[in-house]
């Protein structure tokens, strides 16, 4: 089975929702700051509820936040790219 | 080093000075003079009920020390909110723990069954309890660091 990968647009998002800071989204989230940036920098897959919340606050659906991407994926990516 | 992280790093510390201190007062106290003592069953039985309340109450009274300290020097509250990530990385280092203390417990019954003094194994006991216990801790550091 491969490793899933899940990215996000959190940091975008944000820049473009009034330039709106890790700390606000923790709280409209109902999570802590240092949650927020694990999930921006890939470092914890936030579970469904939370995922639905972000997405939420952001109005946007939620394959627009986040996005699927399995390591064979990316590795015939990393192959077109060479 | 966030806030979390500190909160973890006073834990082990806490933990390794309670444990040492309780152990140099004890060896002090009953063993130093008196080495028949250490297989004496009511002598290790009474060291364990001690040692549990007062690690919790060392461990509360040297976290609430932490957190006025905390307060002075950064203006900032103590988190105590507790999130799924939080809940998540808990579970996964007392998995850990939970192991080694498992691990421990054979040893010490494995001591038993290969004929070594009772000593021995109540020595494992406390050893793997703490172990597991450090363990824990550091694992709760790793994940927070590298990521779940």
């Amino acid at each position: 089975m491969s490793k899933c990968l899940i990215s996000n647009n959190i940091r975008k998002l944000r820049f473009n929702h009034d330039e709106m800071t890790q700390q606000q989204l923790a709280e409209k989230t109902g999570v802590t700051r240092q949650t927020i940036m694990a999930i921006e920098n890939g470092k914890y897959s936030p579970s469904l509820e939370l995922a639905f919340r972000i997405a939420r606050v952001f109005h946007a659906p939620l394959e627009e936040v986040f996005a699927y991407v399995s390591e064979e994926d990316s590795k015939q990516t990393d192959n077109k790219t060479l | 080093m966030e806030q979390k992280e500190k909160q973890i790093l006073v834990s082990i510390i806490s933990s390794i000075v309670i444990l040492a201190s309780y152990s140099l007062y004890v060896y002090h106290k009953f063993m130093a003079g008196n080495p028949g003592i250490i297989n004496d069953f009511r002598f290790w039985g009474r060291a364990f009920l001690i040692l549990i309340p007062v690690a919790i109450m060392a461990q509360i009274i040297i976290h609430i020390i932490f957190a006025i300290i905390h307060k002075i020097v950064t203006d900032e509250d103590l988190s105590t909110k507790n999130d799924e990530r939080d809940k998540l990385i808990e579970l996964k280092s007392i998995r850990i723990s939970h192991w080694l203390f498992t691990l421990g417990f054979f040893l010490s019954m494995g001591s038993q069954a290969f004929g070594k003094p009772p000593w021995v194994m109540f020595i494992t006991l406390i050893c793997s309890g703490f172990i597991a216990s450090i363990a824990s801790e550091g694992a709760k550091i790793f994940f927070y660091r590298k990521g779940l």
